[in-house]
């Protein structure tokens, strides 16, 4: 009785999100994968840069899943859960803050670009043209060498290197939704570019976003790998899932489980993420605001 | 004797194996070049050397010495020069013979700054090297040609291990007329060699055929080999097992390593042999507080090399000296720093570092190379050295080693094999004063001038007599770097692991040569 | 207006590549690792470094060497490779071919996956059709591709000998170097397609046209796909660039002789010519894919005209 009195005081759009089981498991995932990041320290069961010396068989290879070491160890004989439960950490900030400042840029290009066009899209869409075309691996190896490697500098290439992705698709959508009827009446009633922008035309974006925002978890935190490789980001020992799996890939026939496991954090990760977005935006409803 | 060898190893092969059929190598890398005065990778290393001869070469699987292009050489009484008849006879893939004035001329391209030969270095003691590279004569004066058989080289300096540097493929043979019709030699060569370049396709795969008039009669055994480059290893693997591939280029992979070896019927088609090959750290002699030898000797006793060891599958030896076990000069007796942390931390804290320091690792980014780093790193750590992990693209990593800035810097992946094995190839280029500068080899930074001497003076010992006695004090003087100054952590030696189909053969040996690296491919034999 | 609109993007585009070349030789100028030190060895004297720094080119000021790199570029020099010593247009030709077909396979593939998916998932929106489609993109755009890739290789060439174990030659071996790319990039593509029909499945004219019972073929075809394939068209379009600069990866595993593996190992050794070659030719796929996108846009969708 309580509960309904309490869900009856909420407002309309949490009432719909709760009746969502998946919002609910999406947002469970995501409070779930915050915790393990925040409580690493208390819930690893090892410290994950200890290499054990009988963490390796006696050949130099990996031991699979045991009671001692719950989800096996890796190349170097550490714990791996011990290793994903503090990977969490860089991919999380790498794959949700990375990742959400290239939409973020690449939606404010795209919708200035498409909605503006002349002179303002010749020279945003261009700029894109070249930083599509521009080697992100040259200069993510010309930044580690010059500056100290860090995270912030993978942060900095990764989001230079989705951005234009965002741009593009954003850009073409808005390019259709400029046209439409509603958008021509709303100019004719003289309604203000910014309320224009904010009350029409993102709304419209906000599924193509959501896609950008979860989908590119995935990519960023495989992407980011690839440039701790060249130096650029986190040196090791510090674990993150792209890297172990990165570093380990060539075992997954005779050692999957150290893929599989950091494999499924991120699709944890990214799909949990998508499940809440989606389920959140249905409950606002946001596209149908007029 | 080479020949003799020869027709010993023929005796000794099963008759399944005629001459005839061919074999399929595989690479990761593309070959860069075959060009002999400029390949300089491991990959390329020994196919030149079967498409090329030069006057000097060694004994199949082995590190003697023989001669090769040259019928017979004497060498003076004082060092300085060297008379090589040739082989008569001999012909060049496009059929015609090479005489004396095809050795000077080859030098000669070789020295020349627009061939751009990383091997330059190894030549500049004979007389005239060096005002000919600088463009002020135009012909090297101590190369002279007596008559079309007769070449003689005169040196600045008697130098004990010239004929070793007369092996190497920077000194192979090339004939004038091709070199000038091509516009990229590296790429359409002519040599002496036991194989010629049948087929190039760029970034896919070079065939080569045997060559009909090679002057080892009845050599190669094979007519056709086929190198396939971009081949991921582990990819490589499965074709092996599919019989698609007879070698696998870049070695077992390590994924697959422990599960070939403990199969009874894989296992027998890997032929193991030691490298001429030390893994060392370089410890920045220059930089606090790695300046004090105190410090240098306590990381020396803090690196467990037998995990390290396991980390690459047991795939080396340890290490305990500079030189490693194959080379002339090795000190069978020495034992090196064992590994100690307890008595690592003690020597920290008498050198005044009881709470230890923080410094830099850099290491080549490429596995296992990342993972040694790691285990050096845990290590250090236990003994309160703070490490700070660089593992970076090899260009970057070198540049960090050769300008000077690199505190610590393992070398694997760029580690020195030898060149030649003769033990001061592991002294001028890489501890030596001379290679202690901006954009030399010596990472450490290491200068001792009376050692300097000493090698100096060793290497004025060419007289065969003198032998034992030069290899005496070069055994010596890497005991007293290690003892005095410890300049490096000396970490493992590589063992070499070549797999083959079963349908390849001939003696073990000459899978794992130690100077053809990685298989000496004039020797190998195929049953169809 | 259309040859207007052209020739306004064929400036624009030089612009672009002019760009980018003077970008990259900026950062490769000041990267601190020297090819002429990596073109000399290991056993080089100093002395040598030297000689073939100026052999190279290396000792002369910046702007005279971007300056002469670009005089080659106009007469269709690229330079030579560092390392090689090949042309660098030489080595690209051998590279192209077999890039601009994975490169098409693969968009082909990711099409062929996605398009479907998304369409089918968004008109069975809500439903468990819908939940297992979107399941699979994300685990398909997850999954690292060389595990993907070394994994078919295993299942469908050497326990299943149907497809040859890597390389590169038939039709045979591309297939699954492109089914490869194709999850990955099908993932995205379905999601992407998904969202954007469901966005037009609320406007309010396809809406009032199924209310009236009125779903006929005619309409998702004319109507909705169009408009919902503004975005995908977008992403071929970036895809053909991108894939021109070649999939480091996917080469990798399946020995294909793209670009990306030249590119990766020209980087691994500073071989600058080689780099500067190869983010030349991306730039042009770049800029004409995106051009074609944008030509394809008013297409689709007639109220959109020219910029």
């Amino acid at each position: 009785m309580q509960a309904t009195y309490e869900s009856a005081k909420a407002p309309k759009w949490l009432r719909r999100f709760w009746r969502n089981k998946l919002g609910i498991f999406g947002l469970f995932g995501v409070l779930l994968v915050l915790f393990v990041s925040v409580f690493a320290p208390l819930l690893a069961p090892y410290d994950p840069s200890e290499q054990f010396f009988e963490g390796l068989t006696i050949e130099g290879d990996p031991l699979p899943p045991s009671q001692e070491y719950w989800l096996g160890t890796d190349l170097l004989g550490r714990d791996l859960l011990s290793r994903v439960i503090y990977g969490a950490r860089i991919s999380l900030l790498v794959g949700v803050i990375a990742n959400g400042a290239a939409v973020i840029l690449g939606t404010l290009v795209g919708v200035l670009a498409g909605y503006f066009r002349g002179p303002v899209e010749a020279v945003l869409m261009r700029f894109t043209d070249l930083m599509t075309a521009f080697p992100a691996l040259v200069l993510a190896i010309a930044l580690a060498a010059i500056l100290r490697p860090s995270l912030w500098i993978v942060a900095l290439v990764i989001a230079l290197v989705n951005w234009v992705w965002v741009a593009r698709a954003v850009y073409a959508q808005v390019l259709s939704i400029a046209k439409r009827d509603f958008i021509e009446s709303a100019t004719a009633l003289g309604v203000s570019t910014p309320r224009m922008l904010r009350r029409h035309v993102l709304p419209h974006l906000t599924s193509t976003l959501l896609v950008f925002g979860t989908l590119g978890i995935s990519t960023t935190v495989l992407l980011e790998a690839s440039l701790s490789f060249l130096g650029v980001g986190v040196q090791p020992p510090t674990p993150s899932w792209g890297g172990i799996i990165n570093e380990s890939q060539s075992y997954f026939l005779n050692a999957p489980w150290l893929v599989f496991f950091p494999g499924a954090a991120i699709l944890l990760t990214s799909l949990s993420f998508n499940l809440l977005g989606e389920s959140l935006r249905d409950a606002l409803d946001l596209s149908e605001r007029r | 004797m080479k020949r003799l060898l020869l027709t010993l190893l023929i005796t000794l092969t099963p008759l399944a194996f005629a001459q005839g059929g061919s074999m399929t190598v595989t690479f990761q890398d593309d070959l860069s070049t075959l060009d002999p005065a400029v390949g300089y990778d491991w990959q390329n290393w020994s196919i030149i050397k079967s498409i090329f001869d030069g006057l000097m070469d060694y004994e199949p699987g082995t590190t003697t010495l023989a001669p090769n292009l040259a019928e017979s050489y004497t060498v003076s009484e004082d060092g300085r020069t060297y008379t090589f008849s040739l082989l008569q006879g001999v012909t060049f893939h496009n059929g015609r013979e090479m005489i004396a004035d095809d050795v000077k001329y080859s030098f000669e391209r070789m020295f020349d700054p627009a061939t751009q030969s990383p091997g330059l270095g190894f030549y500049l003691g004979i007389v005239g090297a060096q005002p000919y590279v600088a463009g002020e004569v135009d012909t090297v004066e101590g190369i002279e040609v007596i008559d079309p058989y007769t070449v003689v080289f005169q040196l600045i300096e008697p130098d004990a291990s010239f004929l070793h540097k007369l092996a190497l493929n920077f000194a192979h043979v090339v004939p004038q007329e091709a070199v000038e019709a091509s516009d990229d030699f590296g790429r359409e060569p002519v040599g002496t060699g036991a194989f010629m370049l049948s087929e190039w396709v760029l970034g896919q795969r070079v065939v080569l055929e045997r060559n009909p008039n090679y002057h080892v009669e009845g050599r190669p055994f094979l007519d056709e080999i086929t190198f396939q480059v971009g081949v991921d290893p582990n990819v490589a693997f499965l074709r092996l097992q599919r019989g698609e591939v007879d070698i696998l280029g870049d070695g077992i992979p390590s994924a697959r390593f422990s599960e070939v070896m403990n199969d009874p019927e894989l296992s027998q088609l890997v032929a193991q042999g030691d490298q001429i090959q030390t893994g060392y750290i370089t410890i920045n002699t220059e930089i606090e507080p790695l300046n004090n030898p105190m410090v240098r000797q306590a990381i020396n006793m803090a690196i467990n090399k037998e995990r390290i060891v396991r980390v690459v599958n047991n795939r080396a030896t340890p290490a305990v000296q500079i030189l490693p076990p194959l080379m002339p000069g090795y000190a069978d007796d020495y034992e090196g720093y064992a590994y100690d942390p307890e008595a690592a931390r003690q020597m920290l804290a008498d050198a005044g570092f009881p709470d230890g320091f923080s410094t830099v690792l850099y290491a080549y980014n490429v596995a296992p190379n990342d993972r040694i780093a790691q285990a050096i790193q845990q290590d250090l750590s236990q003994v309160g050295i703070d490490v700070e992990l660089r593992t970076q693209a090899q260009s970057t990593v070198i540049e960090a080693g050769s300008s000077g800035e690199a505190p610590l810097l393992w070398s694997g992946g760029m580690a020195w094999i030898a060149d030649y094995p003769d033990p001061n190839n592991f002294y001028w280029p890489i501890l030596a004063c001379a290679s202690a500068v901006p954009g030399g080899w010596n990472w450490a930074r290491y200068c001792d001038s009376e050692i300097e001497t000493m090698a100096a003076e060793a290497d004025t010992m060419v007289a065969d007599d003198q032998r034992d006695e030069r290899i005496a004090i070069y055994r010596d003087l890497f005991v007293q770097i290690m003892e005095e100054d410890a300049p490096w952590v000396p970490v493992f030696h590589e063992r070499r692991f070549t797999m083959h189909s079963a349908r390849v053969g001939g003696p073990e040996a000459i899978f794992v040569d130690p100077i053809h690296i990685p298989v000496h491919y004039e020797l190998v034999r195929a049953t169809e | 207006m259309l040859l207007n609109y052209l020739l306004r993007r064929f400036l624009q585009a030089l612009g672009v590549l002019v760009g980018i070349s003077f970008v990259t030789f900026l950062l490769l100028y000041f990267l601190p690792a020297d090819p002429a030190r990596m073109v000399a060895g290991r056993s080089a004297t100093p002395e040598t470094v030297e000689q073939i720094r100026r052999e190279l080119g290396l000792d002369q000021p910046f702007p005279q060497r971007y300056a002469s790199y670009l005089w080659g570029l106009v007469q269709g020099d690229m330079g030579r490779s560092y390392v090689q010593k090949a042309a660098v247009s030489d080595i690209i030709a051998s590279r192209f071919i077999p890039t601009l077909q994975l490169a098409l396979a693969g968009i082909l593939f990711e099409l062929l996956i996605g398009l479907p998916s998304g369409i089918i998932a968004a008109l069975k929106r809500g439903t468990w059709v819908d939940q297992l489609f979107m399941s699979t993109a994300f685990l398909g755009v997850s999954a690292p591709q060389f595990v993907v890739g070394l994994l078919l290789l295993y299942l469908f060439s050497y326990l299943l000998p149907i497809f040859p174990l890597g390389g590169y030659g038939s039709v045979a071996h591309i297939i699954l170097p492109a089914i490869t790319v194709g999850l990955a990039g099908g993932g995205w593509y379905a999601r992407v397609t998904r969202s954007a029909m469901i966005d037009v499945l609320r406007q309010d004219y396809v809406k009032t046209a199924r209310a009236k019972g009125v779903f006929p073929r005619r309409l998702l075809f004319k109507h909705i796909l169009k408009n919902a394939t503004l975005p995908v068209v977008a992403l071929v379009g970036l895809d053909i660039g991108v894939f021109m600069g070649g999939i480091v990866i996917v080469e990798s595993v399946f020995g294909w002789p793209g670009i990306g593996q030249m590119i990766w190992q020209a980087i691994q050794l500073v071989d600058v010519p080689v780099i500067l070659g190869g983010v030349l030719v991306t730039a042009c796929f770049v800029v004409v894919g995106n051009l074609v996108a944008d030509l394809i846009y008013p297409l689709l969708d007639p109220r959109i005209q020219y910029g």
